[in-house]
C-alpha cells in the first residue's frame, strides 16, 4: 500500500477530535460524566476558539443547559438514555429552531426568528441531543468556500488562512475543532461532502427524501438535503439514524424503513463490488488528492473488495446542469423574500414596487443575486427550452447513468473534491472557478443518490483529503460500510 | 443558445426578479452571466430529443416504495396552526392582524 500521511498526523492548532457518541453515552449512563458540565466545557471552548474560526453565529446556552440538566436527571434516576443523550450539537443556520435567529447567512434574514422547529432539529431534540447554537454558512447555502456569508467567512481549523469549504463551512469546522460532537448541514450540490473533505471530518448526503426538509430555508427544493457531520463514520451513522424517516410535513419525504446504519459500520466489506469512475480521476485532480484517494482504494482492495473501473460518461455535463436547475429553483424559492412578512425591509422605499426591489437589492449578497438572475434568465420566455428544459433532460441522463452503474457495483468511490482546502480569497473573484470546486459532488445531488465524504489522508502540507463514497437510492448502509473500512485503515484503528 | 447577454437583457431579467441593480453591478453580472452561460453551452453537444425532462428524482424510486404513492399523503385532519402573534412578530411592519406595506397605488 502506498504511504500517505494519515489524517491524524495533520492536526492543526485548533483541530481536536471529539469523544465518540458511544463512549459519551456510556459515561453519562455510568455517571462518570455529566451532560451539564460537558455542555459548559463546550461553551468554554467555543468562547475561546470561535473568534478565530467564526463557526457559530448564535449560541443557545439557556436551552442547551436545560436540555443537559434533563439528561442528567434521567441518568441520575437510572432511566434508559435516548440515543443522542447529552451529545453537544450545532445546527446550520438554514434550519429553523423556534425563537432563535435563522439568518441563512444572509442580511435579509438578520432579525428573523422562526416560529417553529425544523423536523431534523426536533428529531435531535427528541433524541436527547444538546443544541449549542447556530452555525455559519454561505448565504442561502450558495457557495463552496463559506466566503459568501453576510457574517464573515469561516476559517478552516486545520489552517486558518484556508476556507473550510461550503456551504456548510461552519458545520464542518465546528466538528473539526471539537466545538460540537456532531452538527447538521445541508447539501444541494456538495455543501456537506466538500467541507467535510476540506476540514477532515465525515459528512453524509442522505438519499433525497430520507431526511425531512421541513424547516429548511429552501435553496433548490429538488436538490436540497439535510445531513450530519461527525468526527467518525460511526458517529455520523448514529446521527443519521436519528434524522432519517418519514415526515408528513415534507411531501417528498420517503416512507422506506430506516436501516441499522450503526450496525453497517461494523460489517466487513469482503466481496463488495466497488466502482471507480474514470471521469473522476481526470484533468484538474490534484496529484496529492489522487494519491490519498488511491491509498483509500488500496485499503478497500486489501480488505477484500472487488475494485472495478467504471464509466460515467456524462459527468462533465453535471456542473452546467446543476447551475441551471439549482439557480432556476432558487429564483423561485427566493421570491418570498420581499420585505413584507419577514426579514429585512429597505427604509428608502417609497412605494410597494420599490420596497420589493430595494429590500432585495440591499438584503441579498452578490452571489445570491447572480444565481437569482441566472435562474430567472434560464426560466424566461425564449430561453426556457434551451436552458432549463435541456438541463432537466440531461439530469435524467445523469441519473440513469448512476442507476445503470449500481446494477454492476455496490458503491462508487471517487475523490470528494479536486483539491484540498484552498486559500481564503483564492477563488472568490471568479464564480465559474468556484463552481468547479463542486465538480465531483453535483452529479450525485442531481441523481438523488446517497453519498458521504470520509477522511482518507492528507497532503504534504497537512491538509485533509476526503474520499467520496456514493451509493444507490436508500443505499446508506452500503456507503457506511465502505467508509468505515476506509477509516479503519487511514486512522489506524 | 450562446448569444451574448446584453446589458438590456440583464436589466430585463433583474426587473423580472425584482432586483434593482446598481449600474456597476449590472456590468459585473453581465460579465459573469456570459462566462457561466458560455460554459453551460456544452450541453448542446448532447442529443436529448428522445429524453423526457426530469424535475424530481422521486419518480426514479417511487416504484420500489413499500406503499403506493397516495399513502404518503398525510391525513386530512385539523391540527393546530402557528400562533398569529408568533408569525406577526417577524414582520417588518404590522398592526398585529395585517402586514403593512407602503402604498400600492399612487394617486
Amino acid at each position: 500500500m502506498r504511504e500517505t500521511m494519515s489524517a491524524q498526523e495533520s492536526v492543526g492548532p485548533l483541530r481536536q477530535k471529539p469523544q465518540s457518541i458511544r463512549k459519551l453515552r456510556a459515561s453519562l449512563a455510568e455517571g462518570h460524566q455529566r451532560a451539564t458540565s460537558l455542555a459548559e466545557g463546550y461553551y468554554a471552548r467555543i468562547e475561546r476558539f470561535n473568534p478565530q474560526i467564526n463557526a457559530y453565529l448564535a449560541l443557545t446556552r439557556e436551552l442547551a443547559m436545560e436540555q443537559a440538566a434533563a439528561i442528567d436527571a434521567q441518568a441520575a434516576a437510572g432511566n434508559p438514555l435516548p440515543p443522542l443523550a447529552g451529545v453537544p450539537v450545532g445546527i446550520k443556520d438554514v434550519l429553523t429552531l423556534r425563537g432563535v435567529p435563522a439568518t441563512a447567512g444572509s442580511r435579509i434574514l438578520e432579525n428573523y426568528r422562526p416560529p417553529y422547529d425544523a423536523t431534523a432539529v426536533t428529531r435531535l431534540r427528541d433524541a436527547g441531543a444538546v443544541l449549542l447554537g447556530k452555525l455559519n454558512c454561505d448565504e442561502f447555502a450558495m457557495g463552496s468556500s463559506n466566503e459568501n456569508s453576510a457574517y464573515g467567512p469561516v476559517r478552516n481549523p486545520v489552517a486558518l488562512d484556508r476556507v473550510p469549504g461550503g456551504s456548510s463551512g461552519g458545520s464542518a469546522a465546528a466538528v473539526a475543532a471539537d466545538l460540537a460532537v456532531a452538527t447538521l448541514g445541508t447539501d444541494t450540490g456538495g455543501s456537506i461532502r466538500q467541507p467535510a473533505s476540506f476540514c477532515g471530518v465525515v459528512g453524509v448526503l442522505p438519499t433525497y427524501g430520507r431526511v425531512s426538509r421541513y424547516g429548511l430555508i429552501a435553496f433548490a427544493s429538488s436538490l436540497d438535503r439535510v445531513g450530519p457531520f461527525a468526527a467518525s463514520v460511526q458517529d455520523a451513522a448514529e446521527v443519521l439514524h436519528v434524522l432519517a424517516g418519514h415526515d408528513s410535513l415534507d411531501a417528498t419525504s420517503a416512507t422506506q424503513p430506516v436501516d441499522d446504519y450503526v450496525a453497517a459500520t461494523a460489517q466487513d466489506v469482503k466481496g463488495m463490488k466497488i466502482g471507480i469512475p474514470e471521469e473522476y480521476f481526470g484533468e484538474g485532480l490534484d496529484p496529492e488528492v489522487r494519491a490519498a484517494v488511491e491509498a483509500g482504494i488500496d485499503a478497500l482492495r486489501a480488505q477484500g473488495c472487488e475494485i472495478r473501473s467504471i464509466r460515467l460518461r456524462h459527468t462533465q455535463y453535471a456542473i452546467p446542469v446543476y447551475y441551471l436547475v439549482a439557480t432556476a429553483e432558487a429564483s423561485a424559492n427566493l421570491a418570498r423574500f420581499d420585505g413584507v412578512r419577514f426579514g429585512y425591509r429597505s427604509s428608502s422605499a417609497t412605494n410597494l414596487s420599490s420596497m420589493y426591489k430595494l429590500s432585495r437589492e440591499e438584503g441579498f449578497g452578490a452571489e445570491v443575486k447572480r444565481r437569482i438572475l441566472l435562474g430567472t434568465y434560464a426560466l424566461s420566455a425564449g430561453y426556457y427550452d434551451a436552458y432549463y428544459r435541456k438541463a432537466q433532460q440531461v439530469r435524467r441522463i445523469l441519473a440513469e447513468e448512476f442507476r445503470d452503474a449500481f446494477a454492476e457495483v455496490d458503491a462508487i468511490v471517487a475523490p470528494t473534491a479536486p483539491t484540498a482546502a484552498f486559500r481564503i480569497g483564492e477563488k472568490s473573484a471568479d464564480p465559474l472557478a468556484m463552481y468547479l470546486a463542486d465538480i465531483y459532488t453535483v452529479t450525485a445531488s442531481l441523481a438523488g443518490i446517497c453519498g458521504l465524504s470520509v477522511p482518507c489522508g492528507a497532503t504534504a502540507a497537512g491538509l485533509p483529503v476526503g474520499l467520496q463514497v456514493l451509493g444507490p437510492h436508500f443505499g446508506e448502509s452500503a456507503i457506511f460500510r465502505v467508509a468505515a473500512a476506509v477509516e479503519r485503515t487511514t486512522q489506524g484503528e | 443558445m450562446s448569444a451574448e447577454v446584453t446589458i438590456a437583457e440583464v436589466e430585463r431579467v433583474a426587473e423580472l426578479a425584482n432586483l434593482e441593480l446598481a449600474a456597476e453591478e449590472a456590468a459585473h453580472m453581465q460579465r459573469d452571466l456570459n462566462a457561466i452561460l458560455g460554459y453551460v453551452d456544452q450541453l448542446r453537444q448532447i442529443d436529448t430529443s428522445q429524453v423526457e425532462p426530469m424535475a424530481q428524482v422521486g419518480e426514479l424510486f417511487v416504484a420500489t416504495r413499500t406503499d403506493s404513492r397516495g399513502e404518503s399523503l398525510r391525513v386530512d385532519e385539523l391540527r393546530p396552526s402557528l400562533q398569529r402573534t408568533d408569525v406577526m412578530d417577524s414582520a417588518p411592519e404590522t398592526d398585529g392582524a395585517f402586514f403593512k406595506t407602503p402604498k400600492v397605488i399612487e394617486r
